[in-house]
């Protein structure tokens, strides 16, 4: 392969001379953003079919009280692996796709800073997915623990767990090489003229996402190793015998947990400050003030971790300097929503399926903030903490916030990926029915944790019923409705009225100067901006 | 919002979906309170609802009035602006004005629920997978201790039987409070972390291994109020309920002078010579209600994950590898130790699991040797 | 070779590679090797050595393609600078791969510990325990001796500390072109990391069988090694990496004005040096 250049014109120089590896190997070995961008959309639509799929369990086993399908050990499996999978599987993985494809496009750069590395990041994630899918196969099955790993539970569980670490771990290497190739290439790689300042948002979100990450990541490598070790080397760190206490993992977890949640946010948010100012046919209102409140929010997001753990007995200045700090969070996040009612306020407003997902975006993921400042409030939360009102909140705020506003990006920007329209009238049809379906799903279950149903429970009090009959008929709706999300996008991808270099008349930005589809290789010679 | 209680139009509609809609008591708030701080909760969180319902509705009716007026296909110019610090300062700084105006309120009651100073009662209530168990520390009732169980039959959980109307939510024994006493309550566990959670007595409190931690209640009135464990604990996290009976003082007296006769009846005198049929008898009873629910009421445990007793080599083999195991459990496993149960029943159990499910050493393990055992 | 630096692409973008998957099968086979291995399976210890083997074939090609390409000069000074954010983020990542591990052992010592010893937990829990720093714990009952500072930490702080000069010094032989000094300087460095990781084993087994003092014993041994093995850990790598560095210096590779990658490993072993003061001062002496 690739033998040491002695040339000048090294670099793309090469694939005229070398063979390119075609067919699997050409994926396989890539150094491409663009392949490696589809790799990880592609990667991440499979990984939330599998979630989806747990998530159809745990909803068909919730249909109606009484054990009907399965055990609550595999209960608890489902759940666990159903929330890693879905946030390190998925959604993270959605967004460095966009990333991957859309940054160089979007500074002028010709591929990112590390292309090797690139590839490798993209790598790590199948073995680690295989080690996570594979964990429910061993003896004893996977660790039924939540995806929050909390110990002496994880401690308890057999071989399972250990695959479970290590997934994290592998996964964890692969998010901050992706990251660190991210930072250095909004860094280091910006078209000359193309000043922080005039990146668009979604480079700037980017931007404090990858930070978040190297922040975080190697946090929760360390608490999972600690883990492991209490598991396997006689440790104590989380053992009360030895001097250790299980709330310490709490508070080194949820110092990474809580900015993982604005890592997926974050990247969201970014998607939708592109798509609607160029469906509002209006700039951005307020640029400026967006990057300051997303910088807020994330250095905020820092100083919050024990909202999740109000109820530990932690002391009660602890408690209320930790409300204090979360509601703290909603000002910035509040300045967001309102820049882009600004934006789309006297705008020339139009309705193609990416600003139907924006739109839901912004409505429902403001819903979801709420009901997150309500469990903000100490006293409010020790009755909503590990209820149905939690998972009510935080798939509000993941689901219809950063899975729409992923998919809000993958109509946006289809036409550039494949040079051909998608389905319009579907691609409608698959955000209205979504949009019932999710509230449907997820709407109800606030009431279920108001009137005290736990999370994580296979099975439950005949007074939950109603409400639990209609979630589930809710989810089996939302997930049947995605694999209308991936006809249309096969479809879209076989073939379709051409697309134009910029099919959105009110789009900005390099990325709509290239032809669609945009050529293997682009900005090779970085364009100038004025 | 909907959070506010009141059933919207909307959603009464999106309800009809469910079968049975007619009849169902759908519930949309918290459960009615049955404490002073309950109250204030459930006040704060309407308020709260309140608030969020109403910038919701403003910030919203913008968005929409843009989605109707400012559309192209009416015809709709965009206009040109995207700065104006004004706003921007306003919508920063209106909403921390906002926020400080709710924190005020709340700190009150949560430093209401964090005092848990002079109490009338203390008891300890100590998680272990999965029972709850309960020992009356401090005042009236002081020295009553015993542990509270699932009392729902499996059948109706396996759907088998009709299922009651305490389905999951019901106990053998249930914690028993007086009426408008502060009761303080310490948490602690014996394996892995619960919580402990009555949603009407606005209570929750995780039961942390190695730790105390504490919360308090006074009940206003009396009744029964149930709840359930509200951390993820392990295979039967679902299935380990709390029931709070409160009894004016009257009746709370007797049934303290009750559990006291009670007690004293069941005191064993440790020095008594047990039979194997005594044992026996007297081991099935602890093994149920402590052991069958991983090794299973038939002793096949449910392996890899709980070995079989029947046929176990520990089982068969010498006692004092059992007792060991017993006493001290299995660090690092879902087995724990046992070290809370008395002489007795320990003895007991391990000559029933010894003598059941096909084993038959026909050995009878004696108290003394449980006492001996222990360092 | 500096003509080769005006003839550089404006930035590199290396072709296809093979190297990469390599790792990722490298990593699969550590992952299931060890948690194999930790379980007591048959195949785990085989199955770690066959990742590790694949992990070195990936990282001989991989970094040897890097080098090649840099030696060859089709890394321009941008190429150079992003080498250098990178770099720095990384380290940025182990700082905070190390927080988590000195946050677990100032909770320890700040709160678990005190709080097992409150009155509640006393009377209740744990009878007798105590509020002492180093503690290994109400539940452990044998004695121990913890390290003490001013004996082969305070050597192990020396060493490291000169490693550091000497590092420094080997740099300004390579700016000023004098290869020797920059030999001279890499090889002490080299010399006395590996002189401190021998002083480190031997802290360690002098731990084990004279103080009693082991992993297992209670949070203190806990925080103990895993902070200290991890940066002794972060020591090999630091030594391996200069090692490679010394071969690439006797080869004839780097120069005055394009050196990243002798750089990035002395940056790296200076944070090493920085986490190990830390370690003095909160672990061993405080
Ligand atoms: C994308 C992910 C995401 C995001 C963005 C958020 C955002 C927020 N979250 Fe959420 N949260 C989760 C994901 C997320 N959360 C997850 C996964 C969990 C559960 C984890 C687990 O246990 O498994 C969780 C749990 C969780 C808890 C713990 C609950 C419990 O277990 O007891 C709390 C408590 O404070 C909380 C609070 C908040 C707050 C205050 C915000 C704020 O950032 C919201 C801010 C936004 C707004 C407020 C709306 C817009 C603002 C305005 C229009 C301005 C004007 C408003 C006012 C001034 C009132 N979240
Ligand atoms: C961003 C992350 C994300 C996403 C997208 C989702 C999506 C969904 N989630 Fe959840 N969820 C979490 C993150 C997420 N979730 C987390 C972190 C937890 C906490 C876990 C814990 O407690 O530890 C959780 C927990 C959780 C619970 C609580 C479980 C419990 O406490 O026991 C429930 C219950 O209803 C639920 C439901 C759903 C549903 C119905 C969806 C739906 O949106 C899913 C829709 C998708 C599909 C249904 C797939 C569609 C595919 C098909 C139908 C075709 C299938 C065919 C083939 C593949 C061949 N999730
Ligand atoms: C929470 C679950 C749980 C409960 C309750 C439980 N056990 Fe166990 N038990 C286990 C597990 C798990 C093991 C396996 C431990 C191991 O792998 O070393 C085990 C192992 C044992 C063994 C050793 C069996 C062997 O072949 O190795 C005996 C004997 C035993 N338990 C008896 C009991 C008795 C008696 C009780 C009740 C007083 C009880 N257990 C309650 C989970 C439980
Ligand atoms: Cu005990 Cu959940
Ligand atoms: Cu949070």
């Amino acid at each position: 392969m690739a033998s040491i250049p002695g040339h000048a014109d090294a670099g793309h120089g090469h694939e005229h001379e070398h063979h390119h590896p075609t067919g699997f190997m050409r994926w396989v070995t890539t150094t491409n953003h663009k392949d490696i961008g589809s790799m990880y959309l592609w990667f991440s639509f499979a990984m939330f079919l599998v979630g989806g799929v747990m998530a159809l369990v745990i909803r068909a086993e919730l249909f109606k009280p009484g054990l009907q399908f399965v055990e609550p050990e595999f209960f608890n499996q489902m759940t666990t692996l159903h929330g890693l999978i879905m946030v390190f599987g998925a959604i993270m993985p959605a967004f460095v796709g966009f990333a991957n494809w859309q940054i160089p496009l979007m500074i002028g750069a010709s591929d990112m800073a590390f292309a090797r590395m690139n590839n490798w990041s993209f790598w790590l994630l199948p073995p680690a997915g295989t080690l996570l899918v594979l964990s429910l196969f061993m003896p004893g099955g996977s660790g039924g623990v939540g995806w929050t790993l909390y110990p002496p539970l994880s401690t308890q569980m057999g071989i399972g767990m250990d695959f479970m670490i290590f997934a994290v771990h592998i996964l964890g290497m692969s998010s901050i090489m992706g990251s660190i190739n991210i930072v250095t290439t909004i860094l280091n790689m910006r078209a000359p003229g193309m000043t922080l300042m005039k990146m668009p948002l979604f480079c700037w979100t980017w931007l404090i996402t990858a930070y978040l990450v190297i922040a975080v990541m190697p946090v929760l490598a360390g608490a999972v190793t600690m883990i492991l070790c209490d598991r396997h080397f006689g440790t104590s760190f989380f053992n009360a015998a030895g001097g250790g206490d299980p709330v310490l993992y709490q508070h080194v977890f949820w110092f990474f947990g809580h900015p993982e949640v604005y890592i997926i946010a974050i990247p969201a948010f970014g998607v939708v400050s592109q798509i609607i100012p160029a469906f509002s046919r209006k700039p951005l209102f307020g640029y400026a003030s967006m990057v300051y409140a997303t910088s807020s929010i994330a250095i905020l997001s820092f100083i919050v971790w024990a909202h999740h753990m109000y109820t530990t007995g932690m002391p009660v200045a602890g408690q209320l300097y930790f409300m204090y700090a979360t509601m703290l969070i909603a000002i910035p996040t509040g300045v967001k929503v309102f820049n882009w009612v600004a934006t789309l306020y006297r705008g020339s407003l139009s309705f193609e399926a990416p600003m139907l997902f924006s739109l839901g975006f912004l409505f429902l993921f403001t819903l979801g903030g709420f009901s997150g400042l309500v469990l903000s409030m100490t006293a409010v939360d020790v009755q909503l903490h590990d209820t149905y009102y939690v998972v009510a909140h935080f798939h509000y705020v993941m689901v219809a916030g950063a899975l729409f506003s992923a998919f809000g990006g993958v109509y946006y920007w289809l036409p550039k990926w494949t040079g051909h329209m998608y389905d319009e009238g579907l691609a409608k049809l698959h955000f209205w029915l979504s949009l019932i379906f999710f509230n449907v799903t997820f709407f109800v279950q606030h009431f279920l944790g108001l009137a005290g149903m736990p999370r994580r429970i296979p099975d439950y009090a005949p007074q939950f019923a109603e409400f639990n009959m209609i979630s589930s008929i809710g989810a089996f709706g939302f997930g049947l409705t995605q694999l209308l999300f991936l006809y249309v996008v096969i479809k879209c991808i076989k073939g379709g009225p051409k697309a134009a270099a910029k099919p959105w008349d009110g789009a900005e930005g390099l990325e709509w100067t290239v032809p669609s589809p945009a050529p293997y290789h682009t900005f090779e010679t970085p364009p100038v901006v004025k | 919002m909907a959070q506010t209680g009141k059933p919207l139009p909307l959603l009464a509609a999106a309800l009809a979906l469910g079968p049975g809609v007619a009849q169902a008591a759908y519930k949309f708030n918290m459960q009615e309170p049955a404490t002073a701080l309950g109250e204030q909760v459930y006040f704060l969180h309407n308020m709260m609802t309140a608030v969020c319902g109403v910038i919701f509705v403003a910030v919203f009716a913008v968005m929409f009035y843009s989605v109707f007026v400012h559309r192209k296909s009416l015809g709709a110019k965009a206009a040109n602006f995207h700065e104006n610090m004004l706003v921007e300062v306003l919508w920063t700084v209106v909403p921390v004005f906002i926020l400080l105006a709710i924190a005020w309120p709340v700190t009150k009651t949560v430093l209401g629920m964090r005092d848990t100073s002079n109490p009338d009662i203390t008891i300890k209530a100590t998680g272990y997978q999965w029972k709850w168990g309960y020992d009356y520390l401090k005042g009236e009732g002081e020295g009553i201790h015993f542990v509270s169980n699932l009392s729902t039959p499996q059948d109706q959980i396996h759907g088998k039987a009709e299922k009651g109307e305490h389905y999951l939510l019901e106990v053998d024994n249930p914690l028993v409070v007086p009426v408008g006493k502060k009761i303080r309550i310490l948490t602690t566990a014996a394996d892995v972390i619960h919580a402990w959670f009555v949603p009407a007595l606005a209570v929750k409190q995780d039961a942390v291994p190695g730790f105390i931690r504490d919360t308090h209640f006074r009940a206003d009135k009396e009744g029964v109020f149930r709840g359930q464990c509200a951390e993820l604990c392990g295979k039967d996290h679902g299935f380990m309920p709390i029931e709070v009976h409160v009894l004016s003082a009257e009746k709370y007296a007797a049934w303290v002078g009750e559990q006291k006769k009670k007690m004293a009846a069941l005191a064993d005198d440790p020095n008594k010579t047990w039979n194997l049929g005594e044992l026996k008898k007297r081991g099935e009873q602890v093994y149920a209600s402590n052991c069958a629910a991983c090794h299973q009421p038939t002793g096949k445990g449910n392996p890899p994950a709980f070995p079989a007793l029947a046929g176990s080599k520990v089982v068969l083999g010498p006692k004092q590898a059992q007792i060991e195991t017993e006493l001290n459990g299995r660090p690092g496993t879902a087995m724990a130790a046992f070290k809370h149960l008395s002489d007795v029943e320990l003895a007991a159990v391990i000559t029933y699991t010894r003598n059941a499910f096909g084993n038959a050493t026909g050995e009878a393990i004696q108290p003394s040797e449980i006492k001996a055992a222990r360092k | 070779m500096s003509q080769q630096q005006h003839q550089a692409p404006y930035y590199y973008v290396p072709a296809p590679s093979t190297s990469m998957i390599w790792g990722s099968g490298a990593l699969l086979c550590l992952a299931m090797g060890t948690i194999f291995w930790i379980n007591g399976r048959g195949a785990g210890p085989w199955l770690v050595l066959a990742g590790f083997g694949l992990l070195l074939v990936m990282l001989r090609r991989w970094f040897g393609q890097v080098i090649g390409e840099s030696e060859s000069g089709v890394y321009s000074k941008r190429v150079d600078v992003s080498f250098r954010w990178s770099m720095s983020w990384f380290i940025f990542s182990e700082v905070m791969f190390f927080a988590a591990f000195f946050g677990a052992l100032f909770y320890a010592r700040v709160l678990s510990v005190p709080d097992l010893a409150t009155l509640e937990n006393q009377s209740l829990l744990w009878p007798g325990s105590t509020t002492a720093w180093p503690n290994a714990g109400p539940g452990f009952k044998e004695f121990f001796s913890p390290m003490h500072a001013m004996g082969i930490p305070a050597i192990n702080t020396l060493l490291l500390l000169t490693s550091g000069v000497t590092l420094t010094w080997a740099h300004w032989g390579l700016l000023e072109n004098n290869r020797g000094q920059l030999k001279m300087g890499l090889f002490a460095t080299i010399a006395l990391g590996a002189l401190f990781l021998c002083l480190q084993a031997y802290e360690y087994i002098e731990a084990y069988h004279q103080l009693n003092l082991k992993l297992t014993t209670g949070i203190y041994g806990s925080t103990f090694f895993m902070l200290t093995g991890f940066h002794g850990f972060h020591v090999t790598l630091g030594a391996i990496m200069l090692t490679v560095i010394f071969v690439r210096v006797l080869k004839g590779h780097f120069r005055a004005d394009h050196h990243f990658g002798f750089e990035g490993v002395a940056w790296y072993w200076h944070f090493v040096d920085v986490v190990w003061l830390l370690l003095f001062i909160f672990v061993y002496w405080l």
